[in-house]
């Protein structure tokens, strides 16, 4: 991933006349039409590129703040063997932003821009880590559901037309699996005991499915960037048809723990060989995603305040970097 | 308002198993060499996915221009002679 190169790439582009744009964009489609990739070098039109900086930041992001939620549960999971399990899970999005950070700066955006946007908060991220963990079964929940709609989404992108983006998301959809499946493990331990932890795992599904089902984002109707976004091969099925399979696969699941799906109209569509479901509350997507759910202003707090913090661990290492060189210069 | 120290960039490569060769993984930033390896072993290899790994400032890597692929790259196009299937063996002839 040589972010570097792009600065003298991109000085290039605006010189070229219109002629040669036109020739560049034809060897780009006709790329994109033989189904192969784009890699960070090579031309490719600004909308695409910007397309791309905007999906992959989102996504680096959603793991960063991702992060938070769980992170609540460290200190409080109910055995050494969950607490590891945690730490490791969430040390993976850690990595996860930071593979998607490194795939997105190829694209000409520094990785200091791309902090700031999440500290302004004018970056978005998943509407999902915009809710809160009030019990231990919501790490189940966010696990089975959170991850398992995660995992959906991803696994289309590995075949992404773009060559860093896709390369970071099979290296991340390796490691997801272990994530869904740990949550599925909590959650069939609660459903299988007291009945007062039936009642929790109960709880957290009523609380997290709508949720999750909303994370594929906006109906195909209202979605302003499928269309341009499948035709670049960046999306390879439509928000819709990626939520439908979702549900078809989840509700089997929860059928087998024993656990009510919180949605009225639910109903196995035999000619279709589909759940079809009930409506979705938009109102409540958006108004999430503009900043009004339960916790955006905690998350965004507790990711400056951990920026802050580890300030003087950033200073140290490079006043002691500078030191270093002074010596070997000096020797 | 800056939110980090401007940091290089550094590629990271994995040699996943002994008598492989080391392949490139992706990127980080690192004050220097020595925490651009701690952080690619803590970035990528959380499952043992290396036991070496190489790391080398991404502004001291040269590469081809993709822009001029086909031109670079012409001079091996015309050669098929270079692949062992251009050249007819008779059948009964063995161990060739």
């Amino acid at each position: 991933m040589y972010t570097q190169g792009l600065d003298s790439l991109g000085k290039d582009c605006l010189a070229s006349t219109s002629a040669e744009t036109a020739a560049l964009n034809e060897r780009f489609e006709a790329k994109i039409a033989r189904d192969e990739r784009i890699e960070p070098k090579e031309w490719m039109p600004d909308a695409y590129r910007q397309t791309l900086v905007r999906q992959i930041s989102q996504h680096a992001h959603s793991e960063i703040v991702g992060m938070l939620p769980e992170g609540n549960w460290i200190s409080r999971a109910p055995t050494l063997r969950r607490k590891a399990i945690l730490i490791a899970k969430v040390q993976d999005e850690g990595g996860h932003g930071m593979y998607l950070y490194s795939a997105a700066e190829t694209l000409g955006i520094s990785r200091d821009e791309l902090v700031l946007q999440l500290l302004a908060g004018t970056a978005k991220y998943s509407s999902i880590f915009n809710y809160p963990t009030l019990t231990w079964a919501d790490i189940g929940a966010i696990g089975w559901l959170v991850d398992g709609a995660a995992i959906m989404n991803q696994i289309p992108i590995c075949r992404c037309s773009y060559g860093p983006y896709a390369r970071a998301m099979v290296r991340i959809c390796r490691e997801e699996s272990f994530h869904q499946r740990q949550g599925f493990e909590i959650m069939t331990t609660l459903a299988k005991g007291t009945p007062a932890q039936r009642a929790m795992a109960q709880d957290a599904l009523n609380r997290w499915w709508w949720p999750s089902v909303m994370m594929f984002g906006p109906s195909d109707v209202d979605s302003k960037h499928t269309a341009q976004s499948m035709r670049w091969k960046i999306k390879r099925f439509t928000n819709d048809e990626l939520r439908q399979h979702f549900i078809d696969v989840t509700v089997p699941q929860a059928e087998f723990l024993k656990l009510v799906v919180p949605d009225s109209k639910l109903a196995w569509d035999e000619a279709a060989q589909h759940y079809r479901f009930g409506e979705i509350d938009w109102s409540e997507f958006h108004s999430v995603i503009k900043g009004h759910g339960p916790c955006n202003r905690e998350r965004l707090e507790a990711r400056r305040r951990a920026h802050e913090e580890g300030r003087w661990v950033r200073e140290a290492a490079s006043a002691y970097a500078e030191k270093e060189r002074a010596r070997a210069a000096a020797a | 308002m800056t939110t980090s120290p401007d940091w290089p960039l550094f590629e990271v490569f994995i040699r996943a198993r002994s008598g492989l060769e080391h392949k490139h993984v992706g990127s980080l930033h690192a004050v220097d060499a020595r925490m651009a390896l701690e952080h690619a072993r803590d970035v990528y290899t959380r499952r043992l996915e290396g036991v070496s790994i190489w790391v080398v400032r991404s502004s001291e890597i040269a590469a081809s221009d993709p822009l001029d692929a086909d031109a670079f790259f012409e001079p091996a196009r015309d050669k098929v002679y270079r692949h062992p299937t251009f050249y007819t063996i008779p059948e009964e002839v063995k161990n060739l």
